[in-house]
Formats: C-alpha cells, structure tokens, sequence
C-alpha cells in the first residue's frame, strides 16, 4: 500500500470565539486567541491520499491533480483571508484548527468524485499545523467517504 | 514498538514513462518528466517494529540498523543517477512510489533479526511532498 502525502502552506488571520458562550465564557476558554482584533498563523496542511499504484504512471495519484484541487476547491479562499468571515462552510463554528481540519476534508470530498472518480486513491488523512507547537490530525473514515458520497447523489 | 531511523542521499532521476509521449509524461510528471533528469536530496525514514529486549531496552541497535541502511541503500543511491545506473531503474519508472517499494524490497530481504519486521519506508523527495510505503506479510524471522 502506497500513501502520498503533500503539504501546502496559507497563512489567515482568526478569532477564536463561540457563539455558544458568553463573552466572558469565550474569554476564559480561548484566552489570547479571543482577542477582539484578531490574529494570524502559517498555517501547514498535510494531505494523505492512500491507494496502489497506477501501473500507467507509477504513481499513487497524480500530484498536479491533488495540488489543482487543493488550491482550487480547499485554500485559495483562506489564502491571506479572515476565517471568521471568509470561509465558507465555518459560519457559526470558531475557527479552531480542529474545525479547519474538519472543512477542509469535508471540503476535499465534496469535489473529490470529480477529480479523482476512479475508486483509487482514497482521501487518508488531513493534518493541520497551526502553529510549531499545535497540530491537529484527522484520519478519513471510510464512512465519512461514504456520507459525502451519499450528500452528492 | 516503533523505531525510525533518519538518512539523507542525493539522486538524479527522471519520471517518464517511455511508452507515453512528451507532452503525456509533462502532464503527469510535469517537471520530474525533463529528460537531462534532475536531483533531489532524498530524505528516508526507516520503521522496525519489534518489541524491546529486556536486557538492553532496545528493539534494535539504531547503529545497526544505519549500517544497514548505509550498506543497502546509500551505498547504492547517493550521488548516483538512478535511471542510468541503478536497476531496476533503467526499466521501472523512478517515482518516489517505486523508489520507496524497492528500498522496501532491499531492506526486507537483508532483515534477517527474529522478531523484528519492516514497518514503513518514508520517502521525501522535498520536504513538502513524500511517500509511505507499507507491506503487511514482509517480515524477518
């Protein structure tokens, strides 16, 4: 078995506060990535994409492709954005990396029929670097495969 | 238990595949297909998977295992083109895939500790792309 993995790099800026507490609720738990004017990281995304290899190109999934898709359906509208206003998908979650990395794979399998409509590779593994210290890793079920199968029909 | 040693070698090589033509191999390959080759300072981790002996906590001797590597694979590899001189890459596409399935092949077939399997073969060509390659039966002793 065969996994590729691909990083990708985007910086944003963020604040950290939820609609579901109170303002003093927000700031005890987010402490500094409360602060009202927002802040910003470089951020590192991971990608794994897992399969055989394609006998015709020896290859597990061809990179420009994954890279197209990546800039074109997951990054390009974080890119240098505000996530608490400009990321679609994030309305009424705070932008923690944990929920990034939550859309960014939801948002990878919504368009991954079309990029890759074959049965092989599979989306494995998305990891978000937020910062040296903090990253968060999200292991792709296959049920969560199947679900966004299911939401496109 | 895991354990992972680190190595570095520089390589030449081209990914083209001699049965598609030019302007296929640059669609796939894009710039890894330019036929005077390229190089790259490959980075390999190397996984064992095995239980710790009780006398020296250890699960192998790190020193071994990068004597191994230097000798199965290094020796080999480094600053060598890998599509002119190092078989079977004068007819396998070296892909990071493939290169990372014949390291796995060499690495197995040297292996010979009771007890311990190959886990993973990591190989990065940069250091923001690279290749996992995994088999479930290989496995020494």
């Amino acid at each position: 078995m065969f996994r590729l993995t691909r990083r990708y790099r985007f910086s944003a800026s963020h604040r950290l506060n939820s609609p579901y507490l109170d303002e003093q609720g927000n700031a005890e738990i987010y402490g500094k990535c409360n602060n009202p004017a927002g802040h910003g990281h470089n951020y590192y995304v991971e990608i794994s994409v897992a399969g055989p290899l394609d006998q015709r190109t020896a290859q597990v999934a061809d990179r420009a492709l994954l890279d197209r898709l990546v800039e074109t359906r997951v990054l390009s509208d974080l890119r240098y954005a505000d996530l608490n206003r400009a990321a679609q998908g994030l309305e009424n979650l705070p932008p923690t990396t944990e929920n990034l990395a939550g859309l960014i794979a939801r948002r990878l399998l919504a368009a991954w029929p079309e990029f890759f409509p074959g049965e092989h590779p599979r989306l494995d593994r998305v990891l978000v670097r937020e910062t040296r210290k903090n990253s968060v890793e999200l292991i792709v079920s296959d049920e969560q495969i199947q679900g966004c199968r299911q939401i496109d029909q | 238990m895991l354990i992972t040693r680190r190595a570095e070698f520089s390589a030449a090589h081209v990914c083209r595949n001699p049965a598609l033509s030019d302007s296929e191999n640059e669609q796939i390959y894009g710039a890894e297909a330019a036929p005077r080759g390229h190089g790259h300072n490959f980075i390999l981790e190397v996984t064992l998977e095995g239980e710790p002996d009780p006398v020296t906590g250890m699960t192998y001797d790190l020193k071994k295992l990068h004597e191994l590597i230097q000798k199965e694979v290094l020796e080999a590899y480094d600053h060598r083109f890998l599509n002119l001189e190092v078989p079977p890459f004068d007819r396998l596409i070296p892909t990071p895939e493939n290169i990372a399935a014949e390291i796995w092949r060499r690495l197995a077939s040297a292996l010979k500790e009771p007890g311990l399997r190959l886990h993973r073969v990591r190989l990065y060509d940069t250091e923001d792309s690279w290749v996992d390659y995994q088999e479930k039966q290989a496995c020494s002793g």
